[in-house]
């Protein structure tokens, strides 16, 4: 069976929506002739035409401003940001009017905003950031952050269909060196579900987007010793797992939270809130953060390495929580 | 050392009695920090009362059955007998804190050895009745910390756990019958044995006299499909098992009425003096059956509930009624509550409201019964749910709407 990498995942499931309801649209820079900066929508200009496959200008202000207007006639606008640094530019549009919407009058705002995130690719400060917290703090919105295929493309129809603004954070450093077999029926994953990546007893190792995978690599590192990590993808920030991340925190009672994002304000402290509040007498060990530096990404090499949570630096956590 | 005086607990607020149902040790008998000493029963709550400090209960000031003021000394207990070190897991106590044990009426000073642990250390700890003391020095966490791992191979082995409950003294003292028995009881009369009420019967006695005078009663009925939500729950039972908790009925009681409280806040009130105060939470209260009465533990915001915390919480309270684990905090501020005559077969209730609260909700038994649906004749789970309600706050229409509206969740319930 052929393998879907991340990034294919995405079309597929944005394309097979497109296919169901002509509501659906992909608006974004050079979404169109070009087939998108990272190829999301190649070919589709050709297969639904311009109408539905709109270049704009370079302006994520308009690209969500239109969308917004176009969903609120009853359309179902996917926008795109060429990389999720810039969807700052349509911060006003997002957070004061899709997210409000429903709220000020009843009349909900069913737009996708797609945000190409994260670092690992060198982007430097401009094309590397994880902007997901700005939103999270957002009410009205929903925020997902798909770790595998499989969620990638559940998680854009799930997002497609909602009633409600998603912004869906893809990461850049999976597009395509994740891969894998997909079934070929109609599938979705549903927002705010959590997902266990690896079943352990010591240390959950709550996380999400690609530090999945760091989590993952440290677990196999640690196996060797005898501590036995449980890998938890949160999959969707808002709304968030809430029963399965107390669960798995009342199993193994010491708790490490991982993102790639940086440390203050990032949601390893909403999540360290909500479980001292309601596991604390569940806890064995002090809850711990791994998290980006408060800098901005750097660009160089190296810095970036050092900059990005590494596996290394779970295995060093963990051993010290597991010895507390 | 020096002797440690036991005083009666404060176990709530506005509570300044308290009854001393039972000795679990007899004078002369040893000790441990944290073993439970004795009984009582306050109008709120019946709990264990563990002993604040480790050594030989030198002397019983107050016998069973005696009700005292908060503070009073109830005990003494003195330094242990030469023997030190016989005692089973206590661990030496250091010399400077021995010290602060001088001051006899702050039982909290008689701190053991500093322990380090964590929350959930302590948590089992207490659960399973171990003075953490006894792992002094056995922690094998950074700094000595006792660990999980070290509390529960400590338990496992047996260490120095008490079930609850506690194991009898080993000579149990014969059951004290109340001496008016005999002398009371008169054959001319046709009197039979007279028992003085408990602390907790009194204060059920004078709370329903109370509310019937302060209320002004009226009850409504309604008949309720249960098909749906028998269906529900025989669906989620297998997920909430696997959650390891077990599903009732009961939850979707509880939580149509949480749902139907926040449409219909005039229910989830009371009233203070001439103004009606809408209370901001809605935590219901069900009443439990336990020995010698009933306690209504209350679970806190219920409206924020979805159906398996609130199974997870109304499983858990009852439990810990039952095993007269209850905290005060666990029977404070309820908005409303349920009462459950069904589970014995009863048809239904009225109920009497448990003041300061204006409603109470009786859920009488679930029963097969011939229907009429369409004008055919089918057989259907039905329950009489019954809502006492105070007229002076809540108007009969406004009950029917409440009770109509838990009705229509009920009966169109989504698994």
């Amino acid at each position: 069976m052929a393998l879907t990498t991340y990034v294919e995942a995405i079309r597929q499931g944005i394309w097979e929506e497109m296919e169901k309801d002509e509501r659906v649209f992909v608006l974004g820079e050079d979404v169109g002739i070009y087939g998108g900066a990272f190829k999301v929508t190649a070919g589709m200009l050709e297969r639904f035409g311009e109408w539905r496959i709109i270049d704009t200008p370079i302006s994520e202000s308009a690209i969500v401003g239109a969308a917004i207007g176009a969903a609120l006639m009853g359309m179902r606008p996917i926008a795109e940001m060429q990389f999720a640094d810039f969807i700052a530019c349509a911060f006003d549009q997002i957070t004061n009017f899709a997210a409000k919407s429903r709220y000020r009058w009843g009349a909900g705002v069913p737009i996708v905003i797609r945000a190409p995130s994260g670092g690992g690719v060198h982007g430097g400060p401009f094309h590397s950031q994880n902007p997901e917290m700005y939103f999270v703090h957002t009410p009205g919105l929903k925020v997902v952050c798909p770790s595998t295929a499989y969620d990638a493309k559940g998680l854009i129809k799930a997002a497609i269909r909602d009633p409600d603004p998603v912004i869906y954070f893809e990461h850049k450093y999976l597009y395509r060196r994740i891969k894998e077999e997909l079934p070929s029926d109609d599938f979705i994953v549903p927002i705010g579900k959590a997902a266990i990546r690896r079943h352990g007893t010591d240390i959950s190792v709550i996380t999400y987007g690609a530090m999945v995978y760091t989590a993952l690599e440290a677990a196999k590192e640690l196996e060797k010793e005898g501590i036995d990590l449980e890998v938890m993808d949160l999959r969707s920030l808002l709304p968030f797992d809430r029963e399965a991340v107390l669960d798995s925190v009342k199993k193994t009672n010491k708790v490490i939270l991982l993102h790639e994002d940086t440390r203050i304000g990032g949601f390893a402290g909403e999540l360290a809130s909500v479980i001292s509040e309601e596991a604390f007498e569940y806890l064995d060990g002090p809850i711990r953060r791994i998290t980006a530096p408060d800098t901005p990404v750097p660009y160089s090499p190296p810095l970036e390495e050092f900059f990005l949570p590494k596996a290394s630096d779970v295995v060093r956590v963990a051993r010290e929580l597991y010895a507390y | 050392m020096a002797e440690i005086k036991v005083i009666m607990p404060q176990m709530g607020e506005s509570i300044f009695e308290g009854t001393l149902t039972k000795w679990l040790k007899k004078k002369g008998d040893r000790i441990k920090r944290d073993e439970p000493l004795f009984e009582i029963s306050t109008d709120k709550v019946d709990s264990e009362i563990p002993s604040p400090a480790s050594g030989v209960l030198q002397d019983v000031l107050v016998n069973e059955g005696q009700t005292v003021q908060i503070n009073t000394v109830v005990a003494v207990i003195g330094d242990d007998l030469p023997a030190s070190g016989t005692l089973e897991g206590a661990a030496p106590a250091p010399q400077s804190r021995a010290e602060s044990t001088e001051k006899p009426v702050k039982t909290r000073e008689d701190r053991s050895p500093e322990v380090r642990s964590s929350p959930l250390v302590r948590r089992i700890a207490k659960e399973h009745e171990v003075a953490l003391a006894a792992l002094a020095g056995k922690g094998t966490g950074i700094s000595g910390r006792i660990t999980k791992r070290d509390i529960l191979s400590y338990i496992e082995q047996g260490g120095s756990v008490t079930k609850t409950g506690l194991t009898p003294p080993a000579a149990p003292a014969p059951p004290t019958k109340p001496a008016a028995t005999a002398l009371q009881s008169s054959a001319l009369t046709g009197d039979g044995e007279r028992v003085p009420m408990t602390a907790m019967r009194k204060s059920i006695a004078e709370h329903m006299v109370h509310s019937r005078r302060t209320s002004a009663h009226v009850t409504t009925f309604f008949e309720v499909d249960c098909s749906r939500i028998l269906q529900a729950r025989e669906k989620s039972k297998p997920d909430f098992e696997r959650a390891g908790v077990k599903l009732t009925v009961t939850p979707f009681f509880v939580q149509a009425a949480a749902s139907a409280l926040k449409r219909f806040p005039i229910v989830n009130s009371s009233l203070d003096g001439d103004t009606i105060v809408y209370k901001l939470a809605i935590n219901i209260g069900i009443a439990v059956n336990i020995e010698g009465g009933l306690i209504v533990p209350v679970v806190k915001s219920a409206g924020e509930k979805n159906l398996l915390g609130m199974a997870r919480a109304i499983n858990d309270l009852g439990e810990r009624a039952r095993n007269k684990k209850l905290t005060p905090d666990d029977v404070k501020d309820g908005t409303f509550t349920i009462t459950n005559p069904g589970q014995y077969g009863g048809l239904t209730g009225t109920p009497i409201i448990n003041q300061p609260q204006v409603a109470i909700m009786s859920m009488g038994g679930i029963k097969k019964r011939a229907v009429v649906i369409d004008d055919a004749i089918a057989i259907r789970s039905m329950i009489i749910l019954s809502l006492s309600f105070d007229h002076r706050v809540i108007d009969g229409a406004t009950a029917d709407q409440f009770m109509a509206d838990i009705q229509k969740q009920l009966e169109s319930w989504q698994a």
